[in-house]
C-alpha cells in the first residue's frame, strides 16, 4: 500500500517537472520536429526540372542548416503529385493532418499548387511555390500562407516579349499548348509584346499534351511572323524544337521557347537550339556562388540545377532561418518573419517577398551558346542582360490580390 | 447457406465501417468507399451482365463536375448537389446506353470509350469546369442543414451511409428477377431471347443502373475532395475501375469493395516510388489475368466450398 | 474562296500534306494491330508498347552498338517481333480458349509493365536520335518546305502496307492464315502447323509496331510514354476501318491523318477528339466498321 503510494507520488512529482519543459518545448516546434514536405512530379513530365532534382535540393538545404533548428531535428519527405490536382490534395490532407507537415514546398503543376495552397491556408501552415507558375497564386488565389518563389509566368513572358520586341522582333505568332499555364502565358507574353509596341499575328492553340507540330509549325511559318514564340514546356516544348530544325524553320524566323529549362536545352542539343533567347531564374555557371552549390548539386544529381530546383534550396534556407529568428515554428509568425527579412544567396539577389506572396528577385536574360563556344556538358547559356526584381514582377498595383490593402 | 454467408459478410462490412475511421485515417477510408461504390456499379454491368465499357470515368466524372458545379455555383445543399450530379449520371446513363447496347463485345467497348472521351473533351474545353485546374473549393457545407460535414468523421458516416445504400441497393438488383434475367443474358444471350426475354431492355435498364450509381460515386468522392478534377473523366479512370473488379473478384458481390480498397491502398503506399506503381499494376493485371482470374474473392469463394 | 477559309491555297496544300504524312504513318501503325486481331482475335494492347520498344532498340542499337538506322529499321522490328513471340507462347496461349475480355486485359497489363519498367529506367524526357544523314535537309515544293525525311516516311509506310496486305491477301502463306481464324481446326487437319502460323503472326504483328517506332524515332522524342499517348489513336483507326480489314486499316489511317490534318487548320484544339467522333458515328452507322465483317 505505502510502496504503491511511494511510487505514485514520485510519477505526480516527475510528471510536474517534465510538464513544463514539455510544455516549453510544444511551445517552440510543433511535435519537436520541423518536416518539410516536398511534393513535386516524381516520374512525369516535370521530373527532370523539378522531381528529385528538388528534393535533393530540400536535403541539402536541411543538411547545410545543420539538421537540426532550435533542438529539433529538421525532416524532409517527398510526394508524386503525378501532375493531378486531386492526387496532390490527396497527399496534402494527408500530410497536414496526420503527419504534422510544417510547409509544402515545389508544387509542380498549376492546377495541383492552387488545389494545395488551399488547404494549407485552410490547416494554417506555409506553402512555398518553386515549380509552379501560375500568376494567380498572387493574384486571384493568393492567402497569406502562400509564398511564390521562383519564377511565374508574367516574369518569364515578360522578359522574353519585352527585350525581343525593343530588340526589333515586332511580330509574333504563338504556338500554345490547350490549357491553364498556356493561356496564361500567351495572354502575359501579348500584352508585353504590345505595350513595346509590337504586334501579335496569331497563335494556334495545340491539344495537351501534343505529340506532332509539324502543322502548327506550318502555320507559324504561314504567318511570316518574325518570332515564333513556343508557350509549351519540357518534352512538347522538346518535340516543337526538333520538329522546327526539320522544316527549316530557321533562320527565316526566331523561335522563342517562353519556359525553357537547362535540361531541355540538354535533352535537344545546341545544334538545334543555339541562339535561342529565353528568361531564366538561375543559372549554375554564373558566378562563384552558383558555381560552388551546383557542383555539389550535380555530385549527386549528375545533372545541373534548374531554377525550380535552386529555388527549392533557397526558399527551405530562408524558412528555417525564419524559425531560427523567431523561436517557434507558428505559422503566422514564420510568415511575418519571412517577408519582413530580405533574400540574399546564391538564388536571389535583391530578394524580397511582398505582401501577395510574390518573392521578387533579379531575373536574367539568357541566349544559347553555340557549339563551338561551349566547352563542356552543360557550358550552354550566356547572360545578356540582368532584369531587375521590380522590372520582372508583375507590379504590385497591379496586383488582384485580396490582401493587398489599396 | 448462400443467404448466410453474404449476411456474414455484410455484418462485417457495416461493422468494420463504423469501427474503420478511429484506426485508419478516414479521408483514405473515404477514397476507398466512393471508388468501392463505383467499383460495384460497374460490376453490376461487367459482372453481371457480361458487358465490358471502356467508359465508366464519363459517369463517375461527369456526376462530379455536375455536383461540384450546383453546389458552387448555384449554392446547392450538399444532398441536393449529390443528387443532381447522380440523375445526371443516369441521364447520361440512358443515352450512352441506347447508343452502345445495339453493338457487342469489342464494339459495345469502343462506343463507350469514344462517348467518354468525347465528355472528356468536352469537360476539357467548356469554362464552367475550370479545364485542367478542374473544379476546387467544392463546400461540403450543412447536411439537413445543421450536421456540419467540415468534420471529418461527420463525413465520413455520411458517405459511408452512401455507401450502403448504393451497395445494398446493388445486392438487391442482383438478387432479383431482373437480376436473374441478367445473369442469363450474360450467359448465353440468344437463349435467353429464346426463351421470351427483351435482351436489348434489360441490358439497357442495367447500363442506366451501372452509370447512374457510378455517377453517385463520383459525386460523393467530389464533394469529400472538395474538387473535381480531368483525372475524374480520363480513360485511365475507366481503366482503373475494371482493374478493381478483375482483382476483387467479377461477378461477386464483395469483390469490387475489396478490389477498390486493395487497388486504392497500393496506390497510396506506392506513391512515392514513382514509375513501379505502373509495372506493380501491370504485374497484378496478369497475375489476376493468368492465375487468379476469380479476383481475390472468387478464389476465397472457391477456397470455402472446398 | 480561299480566304474566307483563312487560309491560302499552298497553305491548305501544305497542311494536307502534312496530314497525308501522319496519315500513313497510322497505317503503318495500325496494320500490326489489324493484322492481330483480324487474324487471332485477339485485341493488343501491347501494341503501344511494341511501337515504343521498337524506337528504344533503334536509338540503344545507335547509342551502345552504333547500329546504324538503316540496319535498326531492320533489325529492331525483329528484336521486337522475337519478344513478341515469347510473349505469345508464355502467356497469350493460354487464353485463347476463353473470353477474349482476358487477352485484353492481358495485353493491358503488360503494356503497363513494359512502359513503366521503360520509364523506371529511362525517365521521362525522352532521349534524342538524329535523323540519318541521308535524309536531312528539306526539298522546296513551294508551297511547303518538306523535310526529306517525312517523305520517306511516306514511302516506307506505303510499301510495307503493300507488302503487308499482299501477303495476307493474296499469297498461300495468307491464305493459311485468313483460314486458320475461320476454322483453326479444319486447317490443322490439313496438315498446317496451325500454333506455329499463330505465333509467327503475333510476332509479325509486334515487329510491324515495332518498325513504326523506328521510323517514330527521328521525328517523335524516344521516351517511354510514346506508345500510350499513340495507342487509342491507333486503336480508334483500326475500329473505324473495320477490325480485321488488313486494307479498311490502311486507307482509314491515311483518311483520319488527313481529316486530323484540316481540323489542326479549322479548330486545333478538337484535334485529339475529332478521331473518337468519327469512332463513334461510324460504329453506330456501320457496326463492323467501314471495311469490316461482322464477326
Amino acid at each position: 500500500m505505502r510502496f504503491s503510494k511511494k511510487i505514485l507520488t514520485a510519477a505526480v512529482c516527475a510528471a510536474c517537472i517534465a510538464a513544463p519543459a514539455a510544455w516549453a518545448q510544444t511551445g517552440k516546434i510543433s511535435n519537436g520536429v520541423v518536416k518539410i514536405g516536398v511534393m513535386t512530379d516524381l516520374s512525369g513530365l516535370y521530373a527532370d526540372l523539378a522531381g528529385p532534382g528538388s528534393v535533393l535540393a530540400a536535403k541539402m538545404a536541411a543538411e547545410d542548416f545543420g539538421g537540426k533548428v532550435l533542438g529539433a531535428p529538421i525532416e524532409v519527405i517527398a510526394g508524386d503529385l503525378q501532375n493531378k490536382p486531386d492526387v496532390a490534395s490527396s497527399i496534402a490532407r494527408r500530410w497536414l493532418d496526420q503527419e504534422n507537415v510544417d510547409m509544402i514546398t515545389d508544387l509542380t503543376g498549376s492546377a495541383a499548387a492552387l488545389a494545395v495552397v488551399k488547404i494549407v491556408k485552410e490547416k494554417n501552415r506555409i506553402a512555398m511555390v518553386s515549380s509552379g507558375g501560375t500568376t494567380r497564386l498572387t493574384n486571384e488565389d493568393c492567402t497569406d500562407r502562400t509564398v511564390h518563389w521562383a519564377y511565374d509566368t508574367y516574369a518569364l513572358a515578360n522578359g522574353s516579349a519585352r527585350a525581343l520586341t525593343q530588340e526589333g522582333a515586332k511580330t509574333w505568332f504563338f504556338i500554345t499548348p490547350d490549357y491553364a499555364f498556356g493561356h496564361s502565358m500567351e495572354k502575359d507574353a501579348s500584352e508585353a509584346i504590345v505595350a513595346a509596341g509590337g504586334k501579335v499575328l496569331g497563335s494556334v492553340k495545340h491539344p495537351f499534351p501534343g505529340s506532332d507540330f509539324s502543322s502548327f509549325l506550318l502555320q507559324a511559318q504561314a504567318s511570316g511572323a518574325q518570332v515564333i514564340g513556343l508557350n509549351n514546356a519540357s518534352s512538347d516544348l522538346i518535340t516543337t524544337i526538333k520538329q522546327a530544325a526539320e522544316f527549316g524553320v530557321a533562320p527565316k524566323q526566331r523561335l522563342v521557347g517562353m519556359i525553357f529549362m537547362i535540361t531541355d536545352i540538354h535533352s535537344i542539343g545546341l545544334k538545334a537550339t543555339q541562339g535561342m533567347i529565353y528568361t531564366d531564374a538561375f543559372y549554375w555557371d554564373m558566378n562563384g556562388e552558383t558555381r560552388a552549390w551546383s557542383k555539389r548539386f550535380f555530385e549527386r544529381q549528375k545533372r545541373m540545377p534548374t531554377m525550380i530546383q535552386a529555388g527549392v534550396y533557397s526558399a527551405v534556407t530562408h524558412y528555417l532561418k525564419a524559425i531560427k529568428a523567431s523561436g517557434t515554428d507558428e505559422a503566422g509568425v514564420i510568415m511575418a518573419k519571412m517577408k519582413a527579412t530580405p533574400v540574399n544567396d546564391f538564388f536571389a539577389k535583391n530578394g524580397k517577398i511582398r505582401e501577395d506572396g510574390r518573392m521578387v528577385h533579379d531575373m536574367y536574360l539568357m541566349q544559347v551558346k553555340n557549339s563551338e563556344e561551349s566547352k563542356q556538358p552543360w557550358d550552354y547559356l550566356k547572360l545578356l542582360k540582368v532584369i531587375p526584381g521590380d522590372q520582372a514582377f508583375q507590379p504590385l498595383s497591379k496586383s488582384r490580390c485580396p490582401l493587398i490593402k489599396k | 447457406m448462400k443467404l448466410g454467408k453474404t449476411a456474414v459478410g455484410f455484418v462485417i462490412l457495416v461493422a468494420a465501417g463504423i469501427v474503420a475511421p478511429f484506426v485508419i485515417y478516414p479521408v483514405f477510408l473515404m477514397k476507398a468507399l466512393c471508388f468501392a461504390l463505383f467499383a460495384c456499379a460497374f460490376n453490376l454491368l461487367l459482372g453481371y451482365t457480361g458487358l465490358l465499357s471502356f467508359g465508366h470515368a464519363a459517369f463517375f466524372g461527369s456526376a462530379a463536375y455536375i455536383t461540384g458545379y450546383v453546389i458552387t455555383k448555384l449554392g446547392f445543399p450538399v444532398e441536393l448537389g449529390i443528387l443532381t450530379g447522380t440523375v445526371f449520371a443516369f441521364g447520361l446513363g440512358a443515352v450512352f446506353g441506347s447508343l452502345a447496347i445495339r453493338r457487342q463485345g469489342i464494339y459495345f467497348a469502343m462506343i463507350t470509350l469514344a462517348l467518354a472521351q468525347m465528355v472528356f473533351f468536352l469537360c476539357l474545353q467548356i469554362k464552367a469546369t475550370g479545364g485542367e485546374d478542374g473544379l476546387q473549393g467544392i463546400s461540403r457545407g450543412f447536411l439537413l442543414g445543421f450536421i456540419d460535414l467540415s468534420d471529418t468523421l461527420n463525413m465520413y458516416y455520411f458517405v459511408l451511409g452512401i455507401f450502403l445504400f448504393g451497395f445494398f441497393l446493388i445486392y438487391r438488383i442482383v438478387h432479383s428477377p431482373f437480376g436473374q434475367v441478367l445473369k442469363a443474358i450474360r450467359e448465353n444471350e440468344p437463349r435467353a431471347v429464346s426463351l421470351g426475354y427483351d435482351a436489348d431492355s434489360h441490358k439497357l435498364l442495367a447500363f442506366i443502373l451501372s452509370a447512374g450509381l457510378s455517377g453517385l460515386a463520383g459525386a460523393t468522392k467530389s464533394v469529400v475532395f472538395q474538387l473535381a478534377s480531368l483525372t475524374d473523366v480520363h480513360w485511365g479512370m475507366s481503366g482503373e475501375v475494371v482493374l478493381m473488379a478483375l482483382v476483387g473478384g467479377v461477378g461477386t458481390i464483395f469483390g469490387p469493395v475489396v478490389g477498390a480498397l486493395v487497388i486504392v491502398t497500393m496506390e497510396n503506399y506506392l506513391s512515392g516510388f514513382g514509375s513501379w506503381v505502373t509495372i506493380i499494376m501491370g504485374v497484378v493485371f496478369v497475375a489476376c489475368v493468368l492465375v487468379f482470374r476469380k479476383g481475390i474473392v472468387g478464389e476465397l469463394n472457391a477456397l470455402i466450398k472446398r | 474562296m480561299f480566304e474566307w477559309l483563312g487560309i491560302t491555297p499552298q497553305g491548305l496544300y501544305g497542311q494536307l500534306l502534312v496530314g497525308l504524312i501522319n496519315g500513313s504513318f497510322y497505317a503503318t501503325l495500325s496494320l500490326g494491330l489489324a493484322v492481330i486481331f483480324g487474324l487471332l482475335n485477339i485485341v493488343n494492347f501491347t501494341h503501344g508498347a511494341q511501337y515504343m520498344m521498337g524506337a528504344f532498340v533503334a536509338w540503344m542499337g545507335l547509342r551502345y552498338f552504333g547500329v546504324n538506322y538503316w540496319w535498326s529499321l531492320i533489325l529492331a522490328p525483329l528484336a521486337v517481333g522475337v519478344v513478341g513471340i515469347v510473349l505469345e507462347l508464355t502467356l497469350l496461349r493460354r487464353l485463347y480458349r476463353m473470353d477474349h475480355l482476358y487477352g485484353l486485359l492481358l495485353t493491358f497489363g503488360l503494356a503497363l509493365i513494359i512502359e513503366g519498367g521503360f520509364r523506371q529506367a529511362f525517365g521521362i524526357s525522352g532521349e534524342q536520335y538524329d535523323i540519318p544523314e541521308a535524309l536531312t535537309g528539306a526539298t522546296n515544293l513551294g508551297f511547303i518546305f518538306l523535310p526529306n525525311y517525312r517523305a520517306w516516311v511516306v514511302a516506307a509506310s506505303l510499301v510495307v502496307c503493300f507488302f503487308a496486305w499482299f501477303v495476307i491477301e493474296r499469297t498461300k502463306l495468307g491464305a493459311y492464315l485468313r483460314a486458320g481464324t475461320e476454322n483453326p481446326q479444319l486447317l490443322q487437319a490439313f496438315g498446317v502447323n496451325v500454333p506455329v502460323l499463330v505465333t509467327l503472326t503475333y510476332g509479325f504483328g509486334a515487329a510491324l509496331a515495332g518498325f513504326a517506332g523506328v521510323l517514330a524515332a527521328p521525328i517523335f522524342q524516344v521516351n517511354p510514354v510514346m506508345g500510350s499517348n499513340l495507342l487509342i489513336v491507333v486503336f480508334a483507326v483500326v475500329v473505324i476501318g473495320g477490325l480485321g480489314s488488313i486494307l479498311g486499316s490502311i486507307l482509314t489511317g491515311v483518311g483520319l491523318g488527313l481529316i486530323e490534318g484540316l481540323t489542326k487548320v479549322f479548330y486545333p484544339e478538337g484535334s485529339s477528339v475529332v478521331i473518337f467522333v468519327i469512332m463513334a458515328v461510324i460504329l453506330l452507322i456501320r457496326p463492323a466498321g467501314l471495311f469490316g465483317k461482322e464477326k
